[in-house]
């Protein structure tokens, strides 16, 4: 097996040429699957035998859940890329996907909590999933504190990467806690191994709003990650060039 | 692979494993506590403590529930399909709480056994259909349940 597009995709100038042709379609495609899944989802999907209209942010809670872990495993995974291999763009990535990823977890928080109140009764319960995502959400938080509050790159850098792996501890803690334990959220609507628990008309739409989310994510993350890449590499000549050529 | 590589890979891993180990340990020995609620088997094998705040859970038992009429004075049965455990609450109950749904219960064990509760949550399950689904569910139950022939009628 060839490493090449390993070692390409550590190199910041090929990345960014790469990475230009790919940031706009994904956050396109991203924007139509989210619009469309959010407002057949919103206005169209037929509401649930018991929770009635309230079940509808589904279509909100469960992308952003979905989209808070999927980014920190993203994270843990270039942590440890950069620990052994000194990837220069490992870095570059956790800067930049650290704070949607921090915004997803929040989202899903607040949106949780909105859930909740009408369905459960009660905005905020100390159980283990609830817990475990707060503590997700603050761990995207000490990377960025981390990440701002010191000057040496080099420092931070290793810092982010060591705080991005050990976190993955977390995610198997919020995956399998509504399983393992007795809590106040519900298990798994969907899993690998059986049918979901819910009909096509209601999962469609949420797989639209999940995909489109995941689009819209990389999309955004990839734009982020050049404006790091140009911030990081201005005194390098393909910068200078860039910039000559295309202006900022 | 580059042997410098090849051993922060190894310490990376190791540091790893031992702290994946460590929370494993930690989990396991807090299993009883990180649980939010005790279940109706857990109350009467006596490994609820009395007259102390804990929450109780399990499914409300049909035909259970009794309202006093003059009060928000409820009474209902809650189960793990194995014990049962009577749940006294005064106050408005969540929306969501029906017979046959999961429910958690905040309050106290009393000595005879009955737990009076000082709020109730409604727990929902991981299943979601639209109404007129459950409702065609409900009836095909019913008709089972009552004659086979009026089964062909509900299709």
């Amino acid at each position: 097996m060839s490493w090449a597009w390993f070692h390409k995709l550590g190199s910041p100038k090929w990345f960014f040429s790469w990475s230009k042709s790919w940031a706009l379609p994904l956050f396109c495609v991203g924007c139509v699957c989210l619009f469309v899944g959010l407002v057949w989802g919103l206005a169209f999907a037929p509401a649930d035998y018991q929770q009635g209209n309230s079940f509808r942010i589904i279509y909100i809670h469960v992308p952003v859940a979905m989209l808070a872990q999927s980014c920190y495993l993203a994270l843990g995974v270039a942590g440890f890329v950069f620990l052994v291999w000194q990837m220069k763009m490992a870095p570059v990535f956790i800067k930049s996907m650290a704070p949607v990823g921090a915004v997803m977890a929040l989202i899903a928080l607040v949106s949780g909590a909105i859930w909740g109140k009408p369905t459960w009764g009660t905005w905020w319960v100390w159980d283990a999933r609830l817990t475990s995502v707060l503590v997700l959400f603050l761990l995207y938080m000490g990377i960025i504190a981390l990440q701002n509050s010191l000057d040496d790159l080099v420092l931070v850098n290793k810092a982010a990467a060591v705080i991005s792996v050990l976190g993955l501890i977390n995610l198997p803690i919020i995956k399998y806690s509504v399983v393992l334990l007795e809590t106040l959220h519900q298990g798994p609507t969907f899993t690998l191994t059986k049918k979901p628990e819910m009909p096509p008309e209601m999962w469609l739409p949420l797989l639209f709003s999940v995909i489109g989310l995941y689009c819209f994510v990389a999309g955004l993350v990839l734009w982020r990650m050049q404006t790091e890449i140009l911030k990081r590499e201005h005194r390098s000549n393909w910068v200078k060039q860039e910039v000559m050529e295309h202006g900022l | 692979m580059h042997p410098v590589r090849k051993k922060r890979l190894l310490v990376i891993l190791t540091i790893a494993l031992i702290l994946s180990a460590a929370v494993g340990l930690v989990m396991y020995a807090l299993q009883q506590n990180i649980n939010l609620f005790f279940s109706p088997s857990q109350v009467a094998m006596g490994e609820a403590p009395r007259n102390v705040n804990i929450r109780a859970g399990g499914m409300v038992v049909k035909g259970s529930v009794k309202r006093n009429s003059d009060t928000l004075a409820v009474a209902f049965d809650v189960t793990d399909f194995q014990h049962k455990v009577t749940i006294e609450y005064r106050g408005i109950l969540p929306d969501l709480f029906r017979e046959g749904q999961g429910i958690v219960a905040q309050g106290k064990l009393k000595d005879d056994g009955v737990f009076e509760a000082t709020e109730v949550l409604a727990k929902h399950d991981e299943k979601y259909m639209p109404p007129e689904i459950a409702e065609a569910l409900k009836s095909a139950q019913n008709s089972t349940d009552e004659s086979a022939e009026s089964v062909q009628s509900t299709y």
